[in-house]
């Protein structure tokens, strides 16, 4: 099967999921990242790699930081960057997704930055393009329902190898609401192609998708017993919608039994670090005190996020 | 018109037959076989050298999308798709818009159907008013004016007093009931099989047991109220166990599969492939193996194309977003074709799964097969001849399918419709 991420070059045309894509990728693009790390330490924030390029952030769903660290990320690579908010505008008057992109394509767009709440969409565009040679725009997917979120997950893949070095040697905990979460697929992805000996997913049944250990994963439903020893701690988001339905009892419950703890942070490693993809809710999935905490990265992850994201773009612009 | 088909292989299940006959037809019905009937003089000669004559292909479930959905296909173009795959004989689900809940457009689609002169069109009337499961429909009126049974199309009963009330009044007048069983609650937002795939592309899935449980419901309430019960799309090898178990237990029920499921899996999804978005979802290799061999030995009584054309808008969408189904009309015979010669099937067999199995389960006599006195409604062509579909070739007005630009074996040269050639 053709990946559509992958130009016959073998390099990144778009940026859609970490899943299938090869270890030597993932590793260029946290390696491209880290001189990205310095320009933000500069008195002139810019480098000109992609100056004269419009990169369109187009969301589909609502979002704050991810759309703001692309904005930020595009125009330190000097870009010039337009921001739309489709969730409020085209779609609500009946304009396929396509549609949309098609218009923007027409504005001049040289990369889309994508977020849509349906799985999926952004292959969609990827084919669109391709179908209708204009295979030169690059997709970069900024959150697809709950299919991935790369971008993420690379950037979690930076701090992690900014703190720990060698994915070979750790141990790492995947806690929470895995089952609606783009950002678990992304890490496992990226974690299991980064050579990690074991990756666990915590969560009750009712957050685990079926058959997930065959995404590579040990599954506990014990969060005492699953963050026994582990080097990395990655904490998810639990929506507070998940409490209306069957999923969750309460959020109280939730927290009792899932949320992270000073008491059971102390089963982790000595060293362990915490991750969180954010927006945090204090006292549902994470304790203040942990968040707050001497183990948390949780601020680094946003500056790393820049540098990720100018790294990708970056390759992505040399790639086409 | 007098016609004489010579040369060909003669298979017709229904009557055991599959040797090397000629094929006299006269107005309209088969005249003889082997030697010519007495007087008989052909207006019209076709050398089936090499091909294979059957009887016309019967399907049991094809959307023709009238009324109410004529930018997606119309009576015109998915007849002609029809006769381009050798079925000459279908029945249509009740989910058009208006749904097919009263005599008069029931009435009203076979008259258009019967003016087309085409394949013959048979009607499945919807077992509750707009598909709404409450309340029953006038199903003997809806009988009077052609349907053949009655169903929910994809739409659930959700109340089980509903369900067997329906039941029970189909039963009263021997009618038949139709279903494709899918729990609403655990299918709710779901777009594929609760498995790896789903999983690990974020789809929200449908596990297996949506389908197990509406169906054990539906054998219990079949039992109860002694409906002639037809399942249709079976996709799981967990349901094919629960049939076998109420069969045992004396429930007279026979089911279906649509042709896809037999070669199909969750993987074929692969980047979120639209076209193999289907209802019920493609399962896993084990369900395929299953339904396979099921259909081989009987236990799945036919296999119907569960043709659902569908328009490119409706289909460039994200997969959760884009509209369920596969065209299949043209692609019912060599998907047959396909799965028969993979495990090595005998061709009467095969093809008994959609001529006279599926004629039996639609209760009609008249086609399905070729015995002398039937209504002459032929086949014939290739088995061996592959061709490769493209958006071109296809006549139905929905091109959405994955075996697009895939080398299919079979390749139909003639259809005949009451001896009248319309294909070919």
């Amino acid at each position: 099967m053709h990946n559509p991420q992958l130009g016959a070059d073998g390099r990144l045309k778009h940026l859609i999921t970490l899943d299938g894509l090869p270890k030597s990728v993932l590793t260029e693009i946290l390696d491209t990242a880290a001189p990205f790390t310095e320009v933000a330490e500069r008195e002139v924030k810019k480098v000109p790699l992609l100056r004269g390029k419009s990169v369109f952030n187009v969301f589909f769903e609502n979002s704050t930081r991810t759309r703001t660290t692309f904005e930020i990320a595009a125009k330190r690579l000097s870009a010039d960057v337009i921001n739309l908010n489709v969730s409020t505008s085209s779609t609500s008057k009946g304009e396929t997704l396509l549609d949309t992109v098609d218009n923007l394509c027409a504005m001049g767009a040289d990369m889309f930055v994508m977020r849509h709440a349906s799985s999926g969409a952004p292959y969609l565009l990827a084919q669109h393009l391709r179908a209708t040679g204009r295979d030169h725009i690059s997709v970069v997917n900024a959150g697809d329902g709950r299919h991935a979120h790369p971008t993420q997950g690379l950037l979690d893949m930076y701090t992690i190898r900014h703190y720990k070095q060698d994915f070979t040697r750790l141990t790492v905990a995947v806690v929470g609401d895995v089952l609606h979460s783009r950002v678990a697929r992304s890490e496992i992805a990226a974690l299991t192609t980064l050579g990690v000996p074991e990756v666990r997913v915590i969560g009750p049944k009712t957050l685990l998708p079926t058959d997930v250990e065959r995404m590579g994963v040990r599954v506990f439903h014990d969060m005492e017993e699953g963050l026994k020893g582990v080097d990395v701690v990655m904490m998810l988001r639990l929506q507070n919608e998940r409490m209306q339905g069957a999923l969750l009892p309460s959020s109280q419950e939730y927290f009792k039994f899932y949320g992270l703890t000073q008491e059971k942070l102390a089963l982790a490693a000595k060293d362990a670090i915490v991750l969180h993809p954010g927006p945090m809710n204090r006292g549902v999935e994470i304790d203040s005190a942990v968040a707050d905490g001497e183990h948390a990265v949780i601020l680094p992850q946003v500056t790393f996020g820049i540098a990720v994201r100018m790294a990708v773009m970056s390759m992505l612009a040399a790639g086409n | 018109m007098n016609i004489h088909i010579r040369n060909g292989r003669l298979i017709d299940p229904a009557n055991q037959v599959d040797t090397q006959q000629d094929l006299f037809i006269v107005d309209g019905k088969v005249a003889a076989m082997g030697a010519a009937p007495a007087g008989f003089k052909a207006e019209r000669e076709i050398d089936a050298a090499g091909l294979i004559v059957a009887p016309g292909l019967v399907d049991l479930s094809a959307r023709l999308r009238e009324p109410g959905f004529e930018h997606k296909a119309t009576l015109e173009s998915e007849m002609q798709a029809a006769m381009a795959g050798g079925i000459t004989r279908l029945a249509c689900p009740p989910d058009t818009d208006p749904v097919l809940d009263e005599p008069g457009l029931v009435e009203m689609l076979c008259f258009r159907a019967k003016k087309l002169n085409c394949a013959h069109v048979y009607p499945i009337g919807a077992l509750t008013t707009k598909l709404e499961g409450k309340r029953i429909t006038e199903m003997a009126e809806l009988v009077e004016a052609g349907c053949v049974a009655f169903s929910q199309a994809n739409t659930p009963v959700v109340d089980t007093q509903v369900l067997m009330r329906a039941m029970q009044y189909a039963a009263t007048f021997g009618f038949r009931v139709w279903l494709q069983p899918q729990d609403p609650h655990l299918a709710r937002n779901g777009v594929a099989h609760d498995g790896e795939v789903a999983s690990r592309l974020g789809l929200t899935g449908i596990p297996v047991e949506a389908e197990t449980i509406a169906l054990e419901t539906q054998l219990a309430l079949a039992r109860l109220t002694g409906v002639k019960l037809h399942i249709t799309r079976v996709s799981s090898a967990a349901a094919l166990e629960c049939i076998e178990r109420a069969r045992a237990s004396g429930v007279d029920v026979t089911c279906d599969v649509a042709a896809h499921h037999l070669h199909l899996t969750e993987m074929d999804i692969g980047y979120f492939n639209p076209q193999c978005y289907v209802i019920p979802p493609l399962r896993s290799q084990r369900d395929r193996a299953a339904l396979r061999a099921a259909l081989a030995t009987g236990r799945i009584n036919a296999v119907c194309s569960d043709h659902t054309p569908v328009d490119d808008d409706a289909k460039q969408a994200p997969f959760a977003e884009s509209e369920a189904g596969m065209t299949g009309l043209e692609l019912l015979l060599s998907l047959v074709l396909k799965w028969a010669q993979e495990d090595k099937l005998p061709l009467t067999d095969a093809l008994a799964r959609v001529t006279s199995n599926a004629a039996a389960i639609m209760g009609i006599t008249k086609g399905g097969h070729l015995g002398v006195g039937a209504r002459a409604d032929v086949v014939i062509f290739d088995a061996r001849a592959e061709r490769i579909p493209t958006r071109e070739s296809l006549r139905s007005q929905g091109k959405n399918t994955p075996f697009l630009g895939l080398p299919l074996p079979g390749t139909v040269r003639y259809t005949l419709v009451e001896g009248r050639v319309m294909f070919g």
